[in-house]
C-alpha cells in the first residue's frame, strides 16, 4: 500500500510539473507550484522524512510562493508566446542528459535495499550512538545540530548572505512618510480580518512549539523561523504592511539576522573558551547528553531566530519596493491583487 | 516488482529534465526561476529516495520500533531546502532590479537592448 | 463493538473519498467560476473532515484523536475563508456570476 500512494504521488507531481512548463499565464504557474511543493512533501512523508516534508510545506508552498507573486506584481504576469523559437537545441540537451542519467540508475541499489552503499558506515553510527551520545529522541536534530554543526553554521551564514544580497539590490530605505498606504478597511473584509485574528496567534505560537519539541518529535530551528514569519506575513496580507511592520520594531528586526548567527557562531566560542573545540558541547556541563542537549538548544536558537527575521525581512523589502512603485495603491500591494 | 525498482529514481530524474527544459528553453525570469526550483525538488525526492529504508520508520526513537530510516539525508536537504529559498529570493531580487532596468525581463528583449549602439 | 466502529471508520473514509471525487468533477464540469469554487470548497467542507473522521475512529483515545480533531476544526476555520477571498479577489477583478462558455469569455481584460 506504501508503493501505490508512492507511485500514485510521484505520478502526480511529473503531470504538475509538465503542467508548470506549459502555462504561460505565470500566475497560474505559481499557484501550480505551490501545489507541486505540497505534493512533495506529501512525498516525503512516505518516505519516512517528516521533517524534511514540514520545510518543503512551509517553505515550498509558503515563503517561496508569496515572493514569487510579489516579484510577479512587479514585473511581467503572462510569458511571451514561445511559438517560432528554435527548441531543437534545448531538447537535444535535455533528452541527452537525461538517457545519461537514466542509464546511470541502473547500477543504483533497487529502493529500500538494506544493502544498499547509503545505509552502512555513517548512518549505523549514528542511529546506534546518538541515544547514548545525546539523548534526544530526533535523530535528525541530534544530527544536524551535533554532529554535523558545522554545515548548520554554514547553511545560517548563506541565509545571513543572501538576505545582505537582497538588501544590496533592493534596498532597506523606508519609503517617504508621504506615501502611506492605509490597511483593509472596507467592511467587507470582515471575514479575512477575523480569521485572520483567530488563526495568527496560533500559527505564532505553533511556531514556537515546533522551536522548542524539535527534540522530541518532527520540528526545529529552520521550520519554526520559517512558520514565523509565515504567521506574521499573514498579518501583513490582512492587516497592511505598515501594522506588520510595528509587530517587530524596525531597528530590532534589522539586527536580528546577525544576533542569529552571533548566538551559533557565539556557541562554538563558547565552547572553545571552556576548553574544548570549536562547537565541541561536551565542555558544557558535566554530563555529556546534557551538555549536547544544552549545546543543541543554544544553537536551534540562534538558527530559529535568523531564519524568521531573515525570511521577514526579505518580504518586506520586496512588498516595500512593489509599493513604492505604486503609490496609493492597497495595503500589501502585491500577491497579484 | 522490478518495473518499480527504481521508479523513484527514474522519475525524480524525469522532474529534472523538466526543470531543466524550463530553465533552458523559456525566455521569461520568473518562469526559469521556477524551473529552477523545480529542478532543486527533484534532487530533493532522489536524496530521500536513497535515504528510505524498506522496513524502516521515521528517524525518532519510539518504543517498538527497531528499524529507522537513514536520517543523514534528511538532514542535508533540511539544509538545501532552506538553501534553496535564500538563492531563489536573490535571484527574485535580481529579477525585479532587471526589470526596473530594462523594463522587461524577457531575455531575447533584453539582449536586443544591450546589444543596441550606444547601449553601455 | 470494535467491528462497528471498524466499519464506521470505513464508511467515513469512503464517503470522504467519494466526496473528493463528486468535487473533482464539478470542478471540471461545472460553467461558470462561482459554481465551480462550491465544488471545489465542497472538497473542503465534506471530503477532508468526513477522512479525519474516520482516521480518529481508527485511532480510539490516544492523543492523535485530539490532533486529528484540532486539524478539523482548522480547516473549517481556514478553507471555507480560501473561498471566500477567491470569490471575493474575482468578483473585484470584474468576473460577473453567470454562465460563460469558454476560459477567454470569461477574462475581463
Amino acid at each position: 500500500m506504501d508503493t501505490l500512494v508512492d507511485i500514485l504521488l510521484l505520478a502526480f507531481i511529473a503531470i504538475c510539473a509538465i503542467a508548470i512548463l506549459r502555462l504561460r499565464d505565470l500566475f497560474a504557474a505559481v499557484m501550480m507550484f505551490g501545489l507541486f511543493s505540497l505534493i512533495a512533501a506529501g512525498l516525503f512523508t512516505t518516505m519516512h522524512a517528516p521533517d524534511v516534508a514540514f520545510t518543503e510545506a512551509a517553505v515550498g508552498a509558503g515563503i517561496s510562493t508569496i515572493l514569487i507573486l510579489a516579484t510577479l506584481s512587479q514585473t511581467a504576469r503572462r510569458e511571451k508566446s514561445q511559438v517560432g523559437r528554435n527548441v531543437i537545441l534545448p531538447l537535444v540537451v535535455v533528452w541527452v542528459t537525461g538517457a545519461a542519467l537514466i542509464y546511470g540508475t541502473v547500477d543504483l541499489p533497487v529502493f529500500g535495499d538494506p544493502a544498499a552503499a547509503a545505509h552502512q558506515h555513517v548512518a549505523p553510527y549514528y542511529i546506534n550512538e546518538s541515544p547514548h551520545q545525546i539523548g534526544i529522541p530526533n535523530m535528525v536534530a541530534a544530527v544536524l545540530a551535533s554532529y554535523r554543526a558545522y554545515d548548520t553554521l554554514g547553511e545560517v551564514v548563506v541565509v545571513f548572505a543572501a538576505l545582505i544580497g537582497v538588501i544590496a539590490l533592493l534596498g532597506l530605505r523606508r519609503r517617504p512618510e508621504g506615501v502611506e498606504s492605509g490597511p483593509l478597511t472596507l467592511d467587507h473584509h470582515q471575514v479575512l480580518k477575523v480569521v485572520a485574528r483567530l488563526v495568527v496567534p496560533v500559527i505564532l505560537l505553533f511556531a514556537l512549539y515546533v522551536q522548542f519539541h524539535g527534540e522530541y518529535s518532527p520540528g526545529g530551528g529552520f521550520q519554526a523561523g520559517v512558520l514565523f514569519a509565515a504567521g506574521i506575513i499573514l498579518y501583513a496580507l490582512v492587516f497592511g504592511l505598515k501594522s506588520a511592520r510595528q509587530v517587530i520594531p524596525p531597528r530590532l528586526l534589522g539586527r536580528l539576522p546577525a544576533a542569529g548567527v552571533l548566538i551559533f557562531g557565539g556557541t562554538g566560542l563558547l565552547t572553545m573558551a571552556l576548553g574544548g573545540n570549536y562547537l565541541d558541547y561536551n565542555v558544557l556541563a558535566e554530563h555529556p547528553p546534557t551538555a549536547q542537549q544544552i549545546g543543541i538548544i543554544m544553537v536551534e536558537i540562534g538558527v530559529g531566530v535568523t531564519v524568521a527575521s531573515v525570511m521577514l525581512l526579505i518580504y518586506f523589502i520586496f512588498a516595500e519596493r512593489g509599493m513604492r512603485r505604486r503609490p496609493g495603491n492597497d495595503a500589501g500591494g502585491e500577491a497579484g491583487r | 516488482m522490478s518495473f518499480f525498482a527504481h521508479y523513484n529514481y527514474h522519475i525524480a530524474i524525469i522532474l529534472a529534465m523538466i526543470g531543466f527544459y524550463t530553465m533552458i528553453s523559456r525566455t521569461n525570469l520568473v518562469k526559469k526561476i521556477i524551473g529552477l526550483n523545480v529542478f532543486q525538488v527533484s534532487v530533493f525526492i532522489l536524496f530521500i529516495s536513497i535515504g528510505v529504508l524498506e522496513g524502516g520508520t521515521v528517524p525518532i526513537l519510539r518504543e517498538g520500533y527497531e528499524l529507522y530510516s537513514n536520517p543523514l539525508p534528511h538532514v542535508l536537504i533540511l539544509t538545501a531546502i532552506v538553501v534553496g529559498v535564500a538563492m531563489t529570493a536573490l535571484a527574485l531580487a535580481l529579477a525585479i532590479r532587471i526589470h526596473e532596468a530594462y523594463g522587461t525581463v524577457e531575455e531575447d528583449e533584453i539582449h536586443a537592448q544591450d546589444d543596441e549602439p550606444g547601449a553601455q | 463493538m470494535a467491528l462497528l466502529i471498524d466499519l464506521l471508520s470505513w464508511a467515513l473514509i469512503l464517503t470522504g473519498g467519494a466526496f473528493g471525487i463528486i468535487g473533482g468533477i464539478g470542478l471540471l464540469r461545472l460553467p461558470d467560476f462561482f459554481s465551480r469554487i462550491h465544488a471545489a470548497s465542497l472538497t473542503d467542507s465534506m471530503c477532508a473532515p468526513c477522512i479525519i473522521a474516520g482516521l480518529m475512529l481508527q485511532s480510539g483515545l490516544t492523543l492523535v484523536t485530539v490532533k486529528l480533531a484540532f486539524l478539523i476544526g482548522f480547516l473549517f476555520l481556514t478553507s471555507p475563508t480560501a473561498s471566500h477571498a477567491l470569490a471575493k479577489a474575482a468578483l473585484h477583478g470584474g468576473l460577473k456570476p453567470g454562465k460563460c462558455h469558454s476560459p477567454a469569455e470569461a477574462r475581463p481584460d
